[in-house]
């Protein structure tokens, strides 16, 4: 079996193309075992106020487990707020990874294509490794990879539905113009999909809701380690061609006596 | 004088400085980030940043989430 490449986004190389959110899981006990059963190296966190019970617990918890850690800016509406947002995480987590999130409103939480390209802009500048959460628009994406971000991270459906991918077309159309790395991003409901994600062409996969919130969530991470792992290697293999007509994959029968 | 840290009311000797507003709050000193009426402040500089009365200083860290 032919080894695969690792991932590489700017200058870290991430051995697992499944990144995970850690946002809606029970507590760190089911977050940690699910954590564990995707084997995921690299899994988002938010930047909130410090709260004297929690204190840095979910930071704990990912350097135990060895997994590098990637604040996001969730929660902004602006570029300043977004760039603002990154800063912090940059100080605290001492990392130039950022998930750039620019959320346009609370209903569909799509991304602000405006705001968004305006802080990737701003964020590559101040040297940021800058991973936007993005429209499943292949022109933003051109865009945003013309400004210098180090992935594009397209979403399937809008956060938290678990609608799969909506428009498999543009997500082909974007793995197909992009150099940097494609990460399908949002909207993954269950296995079939992130295998989906890969076979089109994608080099990783963010989920967390689909894991967090499952009924086994440490049962659903590692059905996507496996899914992940599945489509990547039938995008590698090559699939066969699609046909009209059946073609027969047993000989001919031989004529009768 | 008073500051503002993360919402709430702290009291703070006159010249007190970032360092002193994080043991107010019982906060540790790795993990976290401060912002001092909208500016960030580099780690590198809290324990020179002399704080104002009145300053609005956010001690943020990383929490589940995304």
């Amino acid at each position: 079996m032919p080894t695969d490449d690792p991932l590489v986004l700017g200058g870290h190389k991430i051995a697992s193309r499944l990144i995970m959110g850690t946002g809606g899981a029970g507590n760190l006990e089911i977050l940690e075992r699910a954590l564990l059963a995707s084997g995921t190296a690299l899994t988002t966190v938010a930047m909130r106020r410090i709260d004297a019970a929690s204190g840095t617990g979910v930071l704990d918890l990912l350097r135990r487990l060895g997994i590098e850690v990637l604040p996001n800016t969730a929660g902004c509406r602006t570029a300043a707020e977004a760039v603002f947002t990154a800063r912090l995480a940059r100080e605290a987590l001492e990392t130039d990874l950022v998930k750039l999130e620019v959320i346009a409103d609370e209903r569909t939480l799509l991304p602000d294509p405006i705001e968004l390209l305006d802080a990737a802009e701003q964020l590559v500048d101040d040297g940021f490794t800058v991973l936007p959460y993005t429209n499943d628009d292949p022109v933003l994406a051109r865009k945003l990879e013309g400004a210098g971000c180090a992935a594009v991270m397209p979403l399937g459906s809008p956060i938290g539905t678990g609608l799969g991918i909506r428009n498999p077309h543009n997500i082909a159309m974007i793995v197909e113009q992009t150099r940097v790395p494609v990460v399908l991003d949002a909207g993954i409901g269950t296995a079939s999909e992130a295998a989906q994600a890969m076979e089109l062409g994608c080099d990783a996969v963010l989920l967390a809701t689909a894991v967090t919130r499952a009924g086994d969530p440490e049962r659903m991470a590692h059905a996507m380690r496996l899914a992940v792992e599945a489509g990547r290697a039938a995008h590698g293999a090559g699939r066969i061609p699609r046909r009209y007509w059946a073609t027969a994959s047993s000989p001919d029968p031989d004529p009768g006596p | 004088m008073h500051v503002w840290i993360n919402g709430e009311r702290h009291e703070l000797a006159v010249g007190a400085s970032v360092l002193d507003a994080l043991d107010a709050l019982g906060a540790p000193r790795t993990g976290v980030a401060v912002a001092v009426d909208g500016e960030v402040i580099p780690r590198a500089d809290w324990a020179s940043a002399r704080l104002a009365a009145a300053a609005r200083i956010e001690v943020l860290t990383a929490v589940q989430g995304g």
